[in-house]
């Protein structure tokens, strides 16, 4: 069988002439294969191999058991993945599934993420390469143990025939067949060349095995990813340096919509190092240079005319106007939930409370800047990006070069982050591809300002919601009524997924229906509808999408109504769970651990919070204290019940990263005057840091029966359980955010 | 020409005297391993050392680093045994990465100015924006590279089927 490493040095970009590299460097007991770039050292040259022309792909990747699994002679073992890595670990995840069905020995294991090209002339053996929804394990760890499984059978039967022994007298241990009767093995190494010519079994007849007797996956094994992340070796995107290369600065107009009229290169076409002022579209400038910071002086130097439309006449003012017309219209809203008749019970109740909620826009502000590569020929285009779709950047750059999608390829890096960003919008790709397509042959290397990127995103959607309830004498909750009013994704991005003017997505953690983002409280008299009011802004998912905002209007509201009733915050909570076991059950969990009922230190207050999105259910708990304008958050323990957890270590890692980016959304906001964004850098949109972080505990709750997401959910919990304790240490609500508008800043 | 000392290598480059010390790393030297992620000295993820203090390059003209001796963490170890970059891998701090470099070489930076730093001196020090959410991670490295032995770092409650297997950072370390 020939080697991965092999057939990759094999390969060079036949347009450009690159140098092929290894495509693995032994860094560390593990290597981390990037299917597309050797990862090399600082300083030198970064070769890349290609199986990239999508009619020699099928040549370059045929010597494997199956799609998934490369055994070569050396016992390496190599798992292919899809699925984009940002940080969350999936990539680890996946090849923990794939090896735990396998057995082979995790420690001779690598991971290679294949291209779109690979996948699309493959007939998409590899299925979806979508990565957000907090699906990456979650929608494929089927297919993906499936997948381990077959090539185990296959590997099996290869020794069976060499030893002339029926396959179920053999066993497998770390990669090594036994025949216990005749004291004679063969490795995965010795028989993977005739493994690879047997057929492949016949899915229904593969059984996979029980998560509880999992040795592999549910461990929490360390991360295949992390030696080129302490010595700065891997390459991202925005590192790929190929020969004879230039780099692109853009400028978008920064009203949203509006048109590019002209600029006058005059002054800056003679500047050190620009070979070109280029238009990209109707809305973008970009600067062509031997160098980005070149590139980017001559853009700020660079006068453009802009036509800035109606649109220039927008403010958050006049965005948020219409967003309050929607909390009482009876146009353009419907309710996804009407249960009993919650305004006769409210109207009718013994104490009643109200209280309108409001989320701002927020930002991904994703760590490595929008990016990509570009390298466009006559007949071919190729990229190198970090992307949370490759399929989709790989349509993308077909549509925008004009090619069709089998002379396209996309090298999908290890992203500096995704957060939704880089996902179903292509943006940069399609920039990229626009500006390479007038530098033909050329290799150019598109990066972003983070001012480009604060103020060209996909928002997280302005929202307010407006609730009322009611308790009896007793002080049971009898009738509830939300109504969240703002701004739509869908309308935005994906029009077709709304149904008759109702777009549910916006409802998301509100929903009647299991499995996926279920509202937890049984309430008798129930109505929840929404308004959509949009705006010129773009918006798009946002880490923890709708659920973080829904959570913090469900939870935040909650307590103002326990706070009526009088009574706990946990035991009010129970009662309305009492139908979803659960949602109880996280609550539960994370009240045992963080002690609720116990007496906390001088000065501490404890808010609590639970919540369900993307097919996990989870809770926290906040500890904090307020002293003037200033908020300490001391503690959060947050409990997540994701079904199965294939890594414990890795999900604690995805929770306690949850807890920063939620701080964010008490502390930032994106305002917009005169069409755009006033925010432009991290100076004036503020970043969760080191010493603002809590000390954070995880409490993992699997209950074996389902499959739940891990990056997004813990998200929506955490805010609103901060929010409720800070309430409980000031005795008043905080109903907009940021913290800010309240006076107050975390420290 | 200016002349560099980057890594203990003299190099000269033919630059103009205001280009950031990032820029020159990285389109001029090939040396990406310092990443850019603002461009106004507000994020971090382009620390290197002059002369062993942490600075950040994307706002540090490259005039005016001749004459100083440049770190940058391709020169930080040359095979990943530095005591934080150990940590880093003993711990699992980074996620995604990106911001990783600039990090540790704060963290080494502040180990070289303190051996022992409190976490008020962490507080203070490492101010270098993480998207991920490490922080909780690089606190505990530090104080393990350190061996202050204090910093807790993750705490995990397993709870399945009701038993709750607890581990905390400090075990992992010592199995490690």
């Amino acid at each position: 069988m020939t080697t991965i490493t092999k057939s990759d040095s094999e390969q060079s970009l036949p347009q450009s002439g690159a140098v092929a590299g290894a495509a693995a460097v032994k860094l560390s007991r593990r290597s981390f294969v990037v299917g597309t770039a050797a990862a090399a050292g600082g300083g030198l040259s970064l070769g890349f191999h290609v199986p990239a022309l999508a009619q020699n792909a099928q040549a370059a990747i045929m010597q494997e058991v199956n799609a998934w699994v490369v055994i070569k002679a050396d016992e390496s073992c190599i798992i292919r993945v899809v699925r984009a890595e940002m940080g969350q670990g999936t990539h680890t995840g996946l090849a923990q599934l794939v090896a735990e069905e396998l057995d082979c020995d995790w420690a001779k294991v690598s991971v290679q993420q294949m291209t779109a090209g690979q996948n699309l002339a493959r007939n998409r053996v590899w299925k979806n390469m979508a990565t957000g929804g907090s699906r990456g394990i979650r929608e494929s760890n089927e297919y993906v143990r499936q997948g381990g499984a077959a090539a185990k059978i296959m590997l099996v039967q290869a020794a069976a025939n060499q030893l002339g022994v029926p396959a179920n007298e053999l066993t497998v241990t770390k990669g090594i067949i036994q025949h216990a009767a005749t004291a004679r093995q063969l490795s995965y190494g010795q028989v993977a060349d005739q493994a690879a010519k047997l057929p492949a079994p016949d899915v229904k007849s593969i059984k996979l095995k029980n998560p509880r007797e999992w040795r592999l996956a549910g461990q929490p094994l360390k991360r295949l990813d992390t030696a080129l992340k302490v010595n700065g070796r891997l390459k991202y995107a925005v590192d790929v340096k190929l020969p004879g290369m230039v780099y692109a600065a853009i400028k978008a107009c920064p009203v949203f919509g509006g048109k590019l009229v002209s600029f006058d290169d005059s002054t800056v076409k003679n500047m050190r190092g620009v070979k070109a002022v280029l238009k990209v579209d109707d809305n973008a400038v970009a600067v062509v240079a031997d160098n980005w910071w070149r590139a980017k002086q001559a853009l700020n130097e660079l006068p453009i005319v802009w036509n800035e439309g109606e649109s220039g006449k927008v403010s958050s003012d006049t965005i948020r106007a219409n967003i309050e017309e929607g909390l009482t219209s009876t146009q353009n809203v419907f309710a996804d939930t009407n249960t009993g008749d919650a305004d006769a019970a409210i109207a009718g109740a013994y104490k009643k409370i109200e209280a309108t909620y409001i989320t701002p826009f927020v930002s991904h502000a994703c760590m490595e800047p929008m990016n990509c590569t570009a390298l466009i020929t006559e007949d071919k285009a190729e990229v190198w990006v970090p992307s949370q779709n490759a399929e989709a950047s790989l349509s993308e750059l077909a549509k925008s070069t004009g090619l069709d999608e089998k002379k396209c390829e996309v090298y999908n890096m290890s992203l500096g982050t995704g957060f939704g960003r880089r996902g179903g919008f292509q943006d940069y790709v399609r920039q990229a591809a626009l500006v390479g397509k007038q530098m033909l042959g050329t290799p150019v290397k598109l990066l972003w300002t983070r001012e480009e990127d604060i103020t060209h995103d996909f928002y997280r959607p302005i929202g307010h919601c407006k609730m009322s309830a009611g308790l009896d004498k007793n002080g049971n909750l009898v009738g509830m009524h939300i109504r969240v009013s703002g701004h739509s994704i869908n309308a935005y991005a994906a029009p077709h997924n709304i149904v008759n003017g109702k777009d549910r997505r916006q409802l998301q953690g509100f929903w009647p229906e299991p499995h996926d983002a279920q509202f937890g409280y049984t309430i008798p008299n129930l109505k929840i509808e929404y308004a959509m009011r949009n705006s010129h802004v773009p918006v798009g998912p946002w880490r923890g999408v709708n659920t973080n905002q829904n959570g913090l209007y469900s939870e935040c509201f909650m307590e103002e109504v326990v706070h009526a009733s009088g009574r706990d915050s946990l035991e009010f909570r129970r009662a309305l769970l009492k139908d979803h076991p659960k949602h109880l059950g996280v609550l539960n969990a994370v009240a045992e651990k963080a002690g609720w009922g116990k007496p906390t230190a001088p000065g501490r207050h404890r808010g609590l919070a639970q919540f369900m999105g993307y097919g996990s259910y989870t809770a926290a708990v906040a500890e904090v204290s307020v002293k003037g304008g200033e908020v300490t958050i001391h503690k959060l323990v947050l409990a997540t019940n994701c079904g199965h957890a294939v890594n414990q270590r890795m999900i604690a890692a995805q929770v306690e990263g949850s807890v920063a980016y939620a701080l964010d959304t008490l502390q930032s906001e994106i305002t917009i005057k005169d069409g755009r964004v006033e925010q432009g850098n991290f100076d004036t949109y503020p970043i969760a840091r080191l010493r603002q972080m809590p000390h954070i505990e995880t409490v993992i709750a699997p209950t074996f029966d389902f499959w739940g997401g891990v990056g997004e959910p813990t998200i929506c919990v955490v805010a609103p359980a901060i929010l409720n304790a800070i309430f409980k240490a000031r005795g008043k609500p905080i109903r907009t955010v940021p913290l800010k508008h309240s006076g107050l800043k975390i420290v | 020409m200016i002349q560099l000392n980057i890594n203990g290598q003299d190099q000269a480059v033919d630059v103009e005297p205001e280009m950031p010390l990032l820029w020159v790393l990285r389109d001029g030297l090939g040396m990406t391993g310092t990443k850019f992620g603002c461009g106004i000295a507000q994020c971090g993820a382009c620390t290197v050392h002059i002369n062993g203090q942490p600075v950040r390059s994307c706002s540090y003209p490259v005039s005016a680093a001749v004459g100083q001796k440049i770190v940058t963490i391709e020169g930080l170890s040359t095979d990943t045994t530095h005591p934080i970059q150990q940590a880093w891998l003993n711990l699992d701090v980074p996620q995604c990465g990106y911001c990783q470099s600039g990090q540790i070489m704060a963290a080494s930076a502040l180990l070289a100015k303190i051996p022992k730093p409190t976490d008020k001196d962490i507080d203070e020090a490492m101010t270098n924006i993480c998207r991920c959410g490490t922080y909780q991670r690089i606190r505990a490295a530090i104080h393990h590279a350190a061996e202050t032995g204090k910093g807790i770092g993750s705490v995990i409650h397993y709870l399945a089927d009701g038993v709750d297997t607890k581990t905390v950072d400090s075990e992992l370390i010592s199995n490690a």
